[in-house]
């Protein structure tokens, strides 16, 4: 479970973060919503324990732990994983041994990268050249390979071509066991109960929505949450009426 | 001979143009007698120690010559398959006429007072040329070791690729673990004929107060590829060289690429110059610099002097821990037509390619060696494997003194 209580977090000397409360419990997605510059980045990377990310107040909790100030590398140990918007580029990286790093060289490289149609970036440098498409897709082949329990997606379908898009979205859903149908062995009630998995995922256009099944969705509107609601309601109220009336209405 | 030994008289207090300047008094030319081995194998441990660090392999495999001079002695020189000669350069020099066909045909001995030295005051050198046609499966090995402290090394090599041959050299220059200070004049002529392929994979393995000066420069015909790779990672006072290509026939290409590391006291100046003289010619240069407290100056000059021709440098540099880089790339495009590019960028390791890979789960040191293992790894398209496992081993060698 990923609990934050009244998080407050500065960037340089701009206070981007207030009284942030949130709860994933374990086995719950949900979905982030928010205009553009209203800190959603910022809130994944101080989960994520990216430093310049300074928490001024409040506290983050993971699997019962304080995590608010533990080292990022840690905080990937202890079961937190990303797929960031714009990840660097690594020159000499292979792909390929970044996945390795990410599986602890425990996986099939390329049984992996198959899943996401990625076979053929394997003997490329990380992110060297890679169009915003193939960064996502390269980003999911890091997470599906370091399997972590709590996922964070930020935008993990921008840019990514209509032939991918599903397959993206299907290995999303997958990776956070809510494709519960298509196992066939436990009834539908226990692999709900078991389900481990925790995600948080930030979109923009919500065609993440047609293929994940999230529990809950919020806005950040200005550094701060508000309208806790389902996601596909959300999305539908911010097509309508945009997100400062959605807001407004939530408050 | 004559005429170059008058040349090269004139040249003796020649200063070069670039590099600090060595009193060459303070090295002894004295030929050091060493004998001759019939094997490899009964060269000491402790030498063959030394020389493995460098890419020399003493019991040969998968090598098909081989030629190891210590000091100023030829000790061993060898082929081990037809259709490649391996000779001391002074033996070749008195048996075969067609050695003077190359000798000094690229390198004017009047350059510099180095040049100047390695005429007046040759110890030997090597040979090695693939005939034409013949496919030399296994790289050659070439090794020139220094025992004797404040040694002047000086030696001259031909490296010819006959017309549609393929030839691979690997080249070591070591030091026995004891010595500390010497000099290396290295004079190096590379000859690649029509549709010939020619890749020389150079690593350095110098003590802490040697000077070097090699001075190389190569000649590709139509077709023909040549691949140039330069790898000093340790210790060395003093390094300085600048080696040109001439792209002379149509469709040659070559590649140079470097990889250095500039250690506390260190001062290496290393470039690469090519000449693009015909159409459809193309060339790379490549050099990765990290400094940990030395100053490395890279260098790169691209000469395009016909219309269609195509030219790239690229120059990286890294500053882990103090010291200096200062990258040089230069272009001249002499004509329309010439496609001429160049990168730069000198730095430290960014952060968030330490914090992305913190966050798959390495610590920080492991996050920064990665980085630093994956700088210095570049692809080098057409090099033989077992060459590309050389260079990978000389950088690991070396990853826990740049740490
Ligand atoms: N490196 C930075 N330095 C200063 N301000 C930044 C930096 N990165 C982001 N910001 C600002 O912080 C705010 C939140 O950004 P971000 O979390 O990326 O928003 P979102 O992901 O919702 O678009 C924005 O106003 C943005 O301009
Ligand atoms: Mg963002």
């Amino acid at each position: 479970m990923l609990i934050i209580e009244d998080l407050k977090v500065r960037l340089g000397d701009k206070e981007i973060l207030r009284h942030i409360d949130l709860e994933i419990k374990q086995g719950e997605t949900h979905i982030l919503f928010g205009p553009n510059g209203s800190g959603k980045t910022s809130l994944l990377m101080t989960i994520m324990g990216y430093p310049q990310y300074k928490v001024t107040a409040g506290k983050i909790y993971f699997k019962g732990q304080d995590i608010t100030h533990m080292s990022i590398n840690e905080r990937a140990k202890l079961g937190i994983g990303m797929s960031y918007q714009r990840p660097p580029s690594i020159h000499g990286l292979k792909t390929r041994q970044m996945i390795e790093i990410c599986s602890n060289n425990g996986a099939d490289v390329n049984e992996l990268a198959e899943q996401v149609n990625f076979l053929e970036f394997l003997d490329r440098d990380i992110n060297v050249g890679f169009s915003g498409g193939e960064i996502k897709r390269s980003e999911l082949l890091q997470l599906i390979a370091q399997d972590p329990d709590l996922l964070l997606f930020d935008e993990p379908e921008s840019g990514v071509d209509l032939e991918n898009i599903a397959l993206i979205g299907n290995a999303i859903n997958h990776l956070l066991e809510r494709d519960i149908h298509s196992t066939t062995n436990k009834s539908k009630k226990q692999l709900l109960r078991e389900r481990a998995k925790m995600g948080l995922i930030i979109t923009h256009t919500g065609f993440i929505l047609d293929y994940v099944s999230a529990d809950r969705g919020q806005v950040l509107y200005d550094g701060v949450l508000a309208c806790r609601r389902y996601p596909v309601e959300i999305f539908k109220q911010i097509k309508d009426v945009g997100y400062e009336e959605c807001v407004r209405c939530a408050s | 001979m004559r005429i170059l030994n008058e040349k090269a008289s004139k040249a003796k207090e020649k200063k070069a143009s670039l590099g600090p300047d060595i009193n060459l008094e303070e090295y002894s030319s004295e030929h050091t007698p060493h004998g001759i081995v019939d094997k490899l194998e009964m060269l000491s441990d402790a030498d063959k120690e030394r020389m493995i660090l460098a890419g020399i392999d003493a019991n040969e495999e998968g090598r098909s010559g081989t030629y190891v001079q210590k000091d100023t002695t030829a000790i061993f020189s060898q082929s081990k398959q037809e259709g490649l000669e391996v000779i001391p350069i002074k033996e070749a020099l008195k048996k075969f006429d067609w050695v003077q066909d190359y000798y000094w045909k690229l390198v004017s001995v009047d350059t510099d007072k180095y040049t100047a030295r390695a005429q007046l005051d040759l110890h030997d050198g090597y040979v090695i040329r693939a005939l034409p046609g013949s496919t030399v499966i296994y790289p050659v090995q070439a090794c020139l070791y220094l025992e004797k402290e404040g040694l002047s090394q000086n030696v001259h090599n031909i490296i010819i690729a006959d017309e549609g041959s393929e030839l691979h050299i690997i080249t070591g220059c070591a030091t026995a673990a004891h010595l500390r200070s010497g000099l290396h004049v290295g004079i190096s002529e590379f000859f690649v004929k029509k549709n010939a392929k020619l890749s020389f994979t150079m690593i350095h393995h110098w003590a802490e107060e040697m000077m070097v000066r090699p001075r190389s420069v190569g000649i590709v015909e139509e077709g023909g590829l040549f691949l140039n790779n330069y790898i000093c990672m340790r210790p060395v006072k003093s390094l300085q060289m600048y080696p040109t290509t001439y792209l002379a026939g149509k469709g040659a290409v070559a590649r140079f690429y470097s990889l250095l590391v500039g250690s506390p006291n260190s001062e290496i100046d290393v470039g690469g110059r090519m000449y693009l003289q015909e159409e459809d010619t193309r060339a790379e240069i490549v050099s990765r610099a990290i400094t940990n407290g030395g100053n490395i100056i890279a260098r790169g000059d691209l000469i395009g002097e016909v219309p269609g021709i195509r030219g790239h440098l690229e120059c990286r540099g890294l500053i882990l821990n103090g010291g200096t880089i200062h990258a040089i790339p230069e272009l001249q495009g002499k004509i329309d037509g010439v496609e001429l590019s160049h990168e730069a960028a000198v730095g430290k390791i960014a952060q968030d390619e330490i914090l992305y890979l913190m966050s798959r789960g390495l610590t920080e040191d492991e996050a920064t060696s990665t980085i630093v293992r994956g700088f210095l790894s570049v692809d080098i398209p057409g090099l033989p494997p077992v060459l590309k496992a050389e260079i990978d081993r000389a950088v690991d060698l070396s990853q826990h003194d740049v740490m």
